[in-house]
């Protein structure tokens, strides 16, 4: 039992001034990851069964190497924010929820700068 | 995290199975959850059978013979028994919707009712809509100006005017709110789809001076941007109407004033 008027219990901390920019890249990553898919995946699979050096003449190509790129931040930062979004849904205790985003807003950054890192060398032909 | 089991209390248990009554024309069937706050015992479904030729057409007159001829204890909801207090909203044969316009006919095996899900019950099939109402008052659902009044009317054009159509109509029943997975989750944040009909109603209201700080109170993840358009309160509302694209045009709203 407390003795919140229902009105406070509403109206909460306030109103956050924000989320426009959340759902907006949102739509965006979800339209620009449609054509950026297809070419990585048609990339990838052309090159699969030639070896290692069916796949560094591939990345060598810079509209691939570019796109993929693009794919790869495109896809990262789709992810993290869908998966902040599931875990705003459904894990309601406040501290298990913070230790959720800081994970996941670290990983997705990690992930996509390994890939990123991995792509660049391939591309400028850092490894042979 | 999500609660996806109910809690100990809370199990649902086979109540009692009232007598038929004797030489029925079209014996139909109730199963009706049933709570009572007083007795500290669990919910039960008790099971009703009335005769439909001998009844109105409606789920409602059905409730209301049960209570009136069989078992006075059950407790709900109801007033207009024509679809405009939005008192009697439940769920009826697993979805919400309104017992005064939900017809016996519609429903081909026993019909199942409960209270609306996902909110506290009080008694049998009345739940407890404070929080609802409350979040209803919250976006101001009334006119906001800093001109004077004029002295008589506020005009409107026609073309203005017919912007209200469809969201007028709304009569708090609470039937969309209460199928929304994400007021179901997040309802203490969540303004959910009949408030947030309400605040699209205002926020194109041509008369209405407030509209930039009414989308100033919505910005945000969690009044406004729980909804992941799953369409539930579109697909439930007795009324036939559309919260769904009301939530969409206040997002649409918002990328609006920014670009």
């Amino acid at each position: 039992m407390n003795y919140r008027t229902d009105f406070s219990r509403v109206a909460g901390l306030g109103s956050a001034k924000d989320g426009v920019r959340h759902w907006w890249f949102q739509r965006l990553t979800s339209v620009a990851l449609i054509p950026l898919t297809f070419i990585f995946v048609f990339a990838m699979g052309s090159s699969l069964g030639g070896g290692h050096q069916s796949v560094t003449a591939t990345f060598a190509n810079p509209f691939i190497a570019v796109s993929t790129l693009l794919f790869l931040i495109a896809g990262f930062h789709h992810l993290q924010q869908g998966l902040q979004v599931v875990i705003e849904d459904y894990v309601h205790s406040k501290r298990l929820a913070t230790g959720c985003f800081v994970l996941n807003i670290l990983l997705c950054w990690t992930f996509a700068v390994i890939g990123i890192f991995a792509v660049v060398r391939l591309s400028l032909g850092i490894i042979g | 995290m999500v609660d996806l089991a109910l809690p100990k209390n809370s199990r649902i248990k086979v109540g009692k199975t009232w007598p038929k009554p004797d030489n029925a024309g079209d014996l139909r069937e109730f199963r009706i959850y049933r709570w009572d706050p007083d007795n500290g015992d669990n919910p039960r479904i008790d099971t009703y059978f009335i005769d439909a030729e001998d009844t109105g057409p409606m789920v409602l007159d059905a409730l209301i013979k049960i209570k009136n001829e069989i078992d006075p204890t059950l407790t709900f909801r109801r007033s207009c028994r024509e679809g405009i207090c939005g008192s009697c909203a439940m769920n009826i044969d697993g979805g919400n919707g309104l017992a005064c316009i939900k017809g016996i006919d519609e429903v081909k095996r026993a019909v199942r009712i409960f209270p609306l899900p996902h909110l506290p019950v009080v008694k049998d099939l009345v739940p407890d809509l404070t929080h609802f109402y409350a979040q209803h008052a919250a976006i101001m659902p009334w006119l906001e100006s800093r001109t004077n009044a004029p002295k008589s009317e506020w005009r409107q054009s026609i073309d203005d005017r017919r912007k209200l159509d469809g969201l007028y109509e709304c009569v708090m029943c609470a039937s969309c709110s209460a199928s929304c997975p994400s007021y179901w989750w997040n309802g203490d944040r969540y303004l959910g789809p009949a408030a947030l009909l309400h605040a699209y109603r205002w926020l194109i209201d041509s008369r209405d001076e407030a509209t930039g700080s009414r989308l100033d109170d919505l910005e945000d993840p969690f009044k406004l941007y729980r909804c992941h358009t799953i369409l539930n309160c579109s697909q439930t509302c007795p009324k036939g109407l559309n919260p769904a694209l009301a939530i969409a045009e206040i997002k649409k709203m918002m990328i609006e004033r920014k670009m």
